[in-house]
């Protein structure tokens, strides 16, 4: 094999000297050549580019976190808080600065008496837990558990103790449906508003009531931490920090005695209770009870929690107030005698009433199955006769009465700052027939004069009607303290003083005289009480029934027996405060427990607070405690129920056992809130069919 | 007649002190990047420092016709060293680099740099004159570097393999083969490359790929790219302070005490810290190229530029690599990047330089 010749060139030592020497020479320059190009590279990265590095440098080494800010406070009238912020103390785990786990878990146990079942949270969250975030080992500790840890802290390495905030309702549940409860937010809140602050720990929203309302003032502008961190998220030291701004303080009308001791005087009922001022239509309380515990809502509520709440058939998780309609009853009669002054009715014509009278095809009856015997306006109202208004009704027709109705705020659309509110019915001819099509007929009037038929009211509708009749002006309900908040003046009704004051006079011997409300005296010397009373049927009474006698109420199921209703007003000569309550399937069975006991008992702690508490406490001692009290043992009995039935959800933990052990073997849930109900409640329904369901055709 | 010794006089003093400087401050800036503590890199770094240049003095006593004697026997064990390597990793599973001999971890890919220049040199030193234009020239040399090249490539490292080639095919222009034979290869090769990298391994490929794109994947592959420069950037002109490097110290740069000293250096020192290193090195450079011309010997001028140019491409490469000029290949600086290894081959390259450039002053006295 013969290789081509690669050069003819002759090649001598010399000449191969000469080359190397060039060559070396030549790559000797290539080397510097490329060194220059090295600098001149490295001078572009850090002269020419620096600014961009040193900031990619920068926002490297330094991370700002988002401090949540406090949120605003809600407080009453006279500025006593209604929701704060509690200051949090809690205790957490940084895994990577962790020596002896053992140790050290054991330590904390003792300390802050974790139960076992926590301790192996713990030691779960642990091992799941990388480098330096942080596992929760307690929160809500008291100041005293949070300072052992603290001194400790020495021996403690890896343990991180620290300070935030959360919401705080003093009141708790008496409050829930008022303000409502914060939570945190939700992926969907997230999805929405890509704020990196949603995601913060710690941070809470406005999820109901008032809190998601006023989210915005409330909510306040997070504060900020610059700390240098290393690239595994270690935090070498903070930089600088800037506060929070709080949110506003916000200031209701609401008097937060008044509204504490509505709720809890409230009992064992599914009721609500609102006070109006009637100069200036500021709202005083909105109670509605039974209602959650914001203070558990806003921590996260459990699982067990939250379907013992939905099943029960006191429905806790409605706010009654804006929430319920219910037929007014016989609450509606002093309306319905002023629409008839108003008409030109003189207060002294009378109805013989005796017990019953024939409309159409129908018998209509009295409450009383004797009869009232010669009735006018004023007994008519003081002793609730249904024939006098039957046939005064029948005699000045439906729309006087439904103007007046309307006057007096039923029907009407209060603009109130809540997410959610149903709004009563006042119905006339016209509304009947846009809504069923069917002329309106004369045993809708009589139905319509006792708040029965279609007329269906709110709590909140019911106690403006009562301000509006005690100060004969268009009051309008405000939540909102503050001149800046205040509606203008409200205007008169435009009804004579005089007829209001015939009306004024039979509410107050509604009350004080020998009427039916006798039970809402005010313990107030030299105070009286004007009010009405009210009963709405929710279930037909048939003939068969009535021939046999009608039944008591205590003998029908909760969901059967009648509600219980009471407007008025104090004092009775010059209003200053209205009232409506409204206990649903109260059923006048427990005279404590019913409407113008519970009105009484609330006014009179405008007029002579020492004895409103002390008739509170005594009762409260047969109910079983506070709110707070026998939420609790409801909740116990609850998880004992379930706990040991077998097809019960998750395997009881051993809070739940605990509890089974203290609770009585089989307890029905809820029997702890209703101990004072003098007969067994039925076996709690699925679900409560809605408010407005329950008005039924009846004639009484 | 001075009172220093003949032969300690003699001894290349300045280019000791230049080396000496140059180890200094990389032992500085590891003192720094271990968040100012001598452990647990600077002191071992100069206790090694000490050791090799005792063993580069060493070395430089030697007679040159010693290298020229070794250079096939040497070549030959490290081959069958790359051999055993590659023996042992097909059995271990993986990619395997070096032997573990127990007490240290011998690498022998890395001798190789060095050794090749040795052995190609030798071959030519031998090659009767006449021949250099014959093909009888060409593909022994090419032989000689293609296995060792192969082995270490399959290992795979991309790096020491690219720089055992270099250093080769340098050896060969040396020897002075015909100009156009490399301008013929170099635009083959330019032709050739997308074939060769279809050969490469998945993440050989996704490196080179992120090189050219750093920020396409900056918290991945492209992660020491970026924070490399961002070091370098930060540093300006001046630097962040002795001590005050947040990159390194914050462990945001990645290999902060071996391959990417650099940018440790950078974001302390600055643009001047870094081209008083870039001028030292060169100033290395420089006196090597000048020892190779002034040797009276074929094969000591060989070694002695090939070598220089051998140590030339660890800092290229280097240098390229943490400032986004080149993929990541893990290639250290040297003096400056913490290891045995490469400190060894480095020192082992300057001893025997300056062997080289005693036994040219003693062949030929009137050179100083």
């Amino acid at each position: 094999m013969k290789f081509p010749k690669l050069t003819p060139k002759h090649v001598t030592q010399a000449s191969l000297s000469y080359t190397f020497t060039r060559r070396a020479m030549v790559l000797g320059a290539m080397q510097g050549g490329i060194g220059v190009l090295l600098a001149g590279r490295m001078g572009w990265i850090s002269i020419a580019e620096n600014e961009k590095y040193a900031l990619l440098s920068e926002s490297n080494r330094v991370n700002l976190t988002l401090v949540p800010p406090r949120r605003g406070w809600i407080i009453d009238r006279h500025g006593r808080p209604i929701a704060k912020n509690r200051t949090d103390f809690r205790v957490d785990i940084i895994p990577d600065r962790l020596q002896d786990k053992d140790r050290v878990i054991g330590t904390l146990a003792q300390l802050l008496a974790l139960a076992p079942d926590e301790v192996d949270r713990i030691r779960e969250d642990l091992e799941k837990a990388a480098g330096f975030q942080p596992v929760q080992v307690s929160d809500k500790l008291s100041y005293d558990q949070f300072a052992a840890v603290s001194v400790r802290l020495p021996d403690l390495p890896g343990v991180a103790p620290a300070q935030g905030f959360s919401r705080d309702y003093p009141a708790g549940p008496s409050v829930g449906h008022l303000i409502g409860y914060v939570g945190v937010a939700s992926a969907k809140d997230y999805e929405k508003n890509r704020n990196p602050l949603l995601i913060t720990p710690g941070y809470k929203i406005g999820k109901d009531g008032l809190e998601r309302t006023y989210e915005a003032a409330l909510n306040g502008k997070p504060g900020a931490k610059r700390v240098e961190v290393t690239a595994h998220g270690k935090v070498v030291r903070e930089l600088t920090t800037r506060p929070d701004t709080p949110g506003k303080t916000m200031q209701l009308t609401i008097d937060a005695g008044l509204q504490e001791y509505a709720g809890r005087r409230l009992g064992t009922q599914s009721g609500s209770v609102v006070v109006v001022d009637c100069h200036t239509g500021d709202l005083l309380a909105m109670a509605s009870m039974p209602s959650f515990d914001p203070n558990s809502f806003s921590d996260g509520i459990s699982h067990m929690e939250w379907n013992m709440l939905s099943e029960d058939d006191h429905i806790p998780l409605r706010n009654k107030v804006l929430q319920g309609l219910y037929p007014p009853g016989s609450t509606v009669k002093p309306m319905v005698a002023l629409s008839f002054l108003e008409a030109g009715l003189g207060p002294d014509e009378t109805v013989n009433c005796g017990g019953a009278i024939r409309v159409g095809n129908g018998m209509f009856h009295c409450w009383k199955r004797g009869g009232h015997g010669a009735v006018n306006m004023h007994r008519g109202i003081e002793q609730s006769c249904d024939i006098y208004f039957y046939v005064m009704a029948q005699r000045l027709g439906m729309q006087v009465i439904a103007d007046m109705a309307r006057k007096l705020g039923l029907g009407q659309k209060f603009p109130m700052p809540y997410p959610s509110q149903s709004y009563g019915t006042v119905p006339d001819a016209a509304w009947k027939m846009k809504k069923y099509g069917q002329e309106w007929q004369v045993y809708d009037t009589v139905n319509a004069t006792i708040g029965q038929g279609y007329m269906l009211i709110n709590p909140l509708q019911l106690g403006m009607m009562a301000a509006r009749l005690a100060s004969g002006k268009q009051l309008m309900p405000n939540l909102l303290f503050g001149s800046r908040h205040r509606p203008p003046p409200a205007q008169p009704l435009g009804v004579s003083q005089q007829h209001l004051d015939i009306i004024h006079a039979a509410m107050r011997d509604v009350v004080n005289g020998g009427g039916t409300g006798g039970g809402a005296r005010l313990s107030a010397p030299g105070v009286l009480m004007a009010g009405k009373t009210g009963t709405a049927q929710v279930r037909r009474i048939t003939m068969a029934e009535r021939a046999g006698g009608v039944r008591s109420n205590a003998s029908l199921a909760f969901k059967l027996r009648d509600h219980a209703l009471f407007q008025g007003f104090a004092p009775a000569d010059n209003p200053r405060y209205a009232i409506g309550t409204i206990i649903e399937h109260g059923g006048h069975v427990n005279i404590i427990e019913d409407a113008p006991r519970i009105s009484g008992d609330v006014m009179s702690y405008l007029f002579d607070r020492k004895g409103a508490l002390e008739r509170l406490a005594k009762y409260e001692e047969g109910w079983g405690g506070d709110p707070f009290t026998r939420q609790k043992a409801q909740m116990a009995a609850y998880r004992a129920a379930h706990g040991l039935t077998p097809a019960a959800p998750p395997p009881a933990d051993n809070a739940a056992n605990t509890a089974a052990a203290e609770a009585p073997a089989g307890a029905v849930p809820g029997s702890q809130d209703r101990a004072a109900a003098p007969t067994t409640p039925a076996p709690a329904e699925p679900a409560p069919p809605p408010q407005a369901g329950n008005a039924q055709e009846v004639a009484d | 007649m001075s009172i220093v010794p003949h032969t300690v006089s003699r001894l290349p003093w300045r280019l000791m002190l230049l080396v000496s400087i140059i180890a200094a401050f990389g032992i500085v800036v590891l003192y720094s990047a271990a968040g100012g503590s001598m452990t647990p890199w600077a002191a071992n770094q100069l206790i090694r420092f000490i050791l090799f240049t005792g063993m580069a003095f060493f070395l430089s006593r030697m007679p040159v016709e010693l290298f020229a004697a070794l250079a096939f026997p040497a070549y030959g064990a490290i081959l069958a060293a790359l051999v055993l390597v590659e023996l042992i990793g097909g059995v271990a599973g993986g990619s395997q680099r070096w032997i573990n001999l127990g007490f240290m971890q011998l690498q022998p890919s890395e001798f190789m740099k060095p050794v090749i220049v040795l052995a190609v040199a030798r071959f030519y030193a031998r090659l009767p004159v006449g021949e250099i234009r014959r093909w009888t020239a060409i593909w022994p040399a090419l032989v000689l570097i293609g296995i060792p090249w192969a082995l270490v490539l399959i290992q795979p490292d991309l790096g020491t393999a690219t720089m055992i080639a270099a250093g080769g095919v340098v050896t060969m222009f040396l020897a002075g083969l015909p100009l156009r034979l490399f301008i013929g290869t170099g635009l083959v090769g330019a032709a050739i490359v997308p074939i060769a990298f279809s050969f490469l391994h998945d993440y050989q490929k996704k490196r080179i790929l992120i090189f050219m794109d750093p920020e396409s994947d900056p918290l991945g592959a492209g992660y020491h790219i970026s924070q490399s420069k961002i070091a370098i950037g930060s540093g300006g002109l001046w630097g962040k302070g002795f001590l005050q490097g947040t990159q390194s110290h914050l462990d945001y740069l990645p290999e902060g005490h071996t391959d990417f000293v650099f940018a440790t250096m950078s974001e302390e020192w600055g643009l001047v810290g870094g081209i008083c290193l870039i001028g030292a090195f060169m100033l290395l450079f420089a006196w090597g190229i000048r020892v190779s011309i002034r040797a009276g010997d074929r094969y000591a001028s060989l070694i002695a530029a090939g070598l220089t140019t051998t140590i030339f491409f660890y800092v290229a490469i280097n240098l390229m690599m943490v400032m986004g000029l080149a993929p990541v290949v893990g290639i250290p600086l040297p003096f400056m990047s913490y290891g045995g290894s490469s400190m060894l081959t480095v020192m082992l390259c300057i001893g025997i330089i300056m062997s080289v450039e005693r036994d040219s002053r003693q062949s030929r006295p009137g050179w100083s």
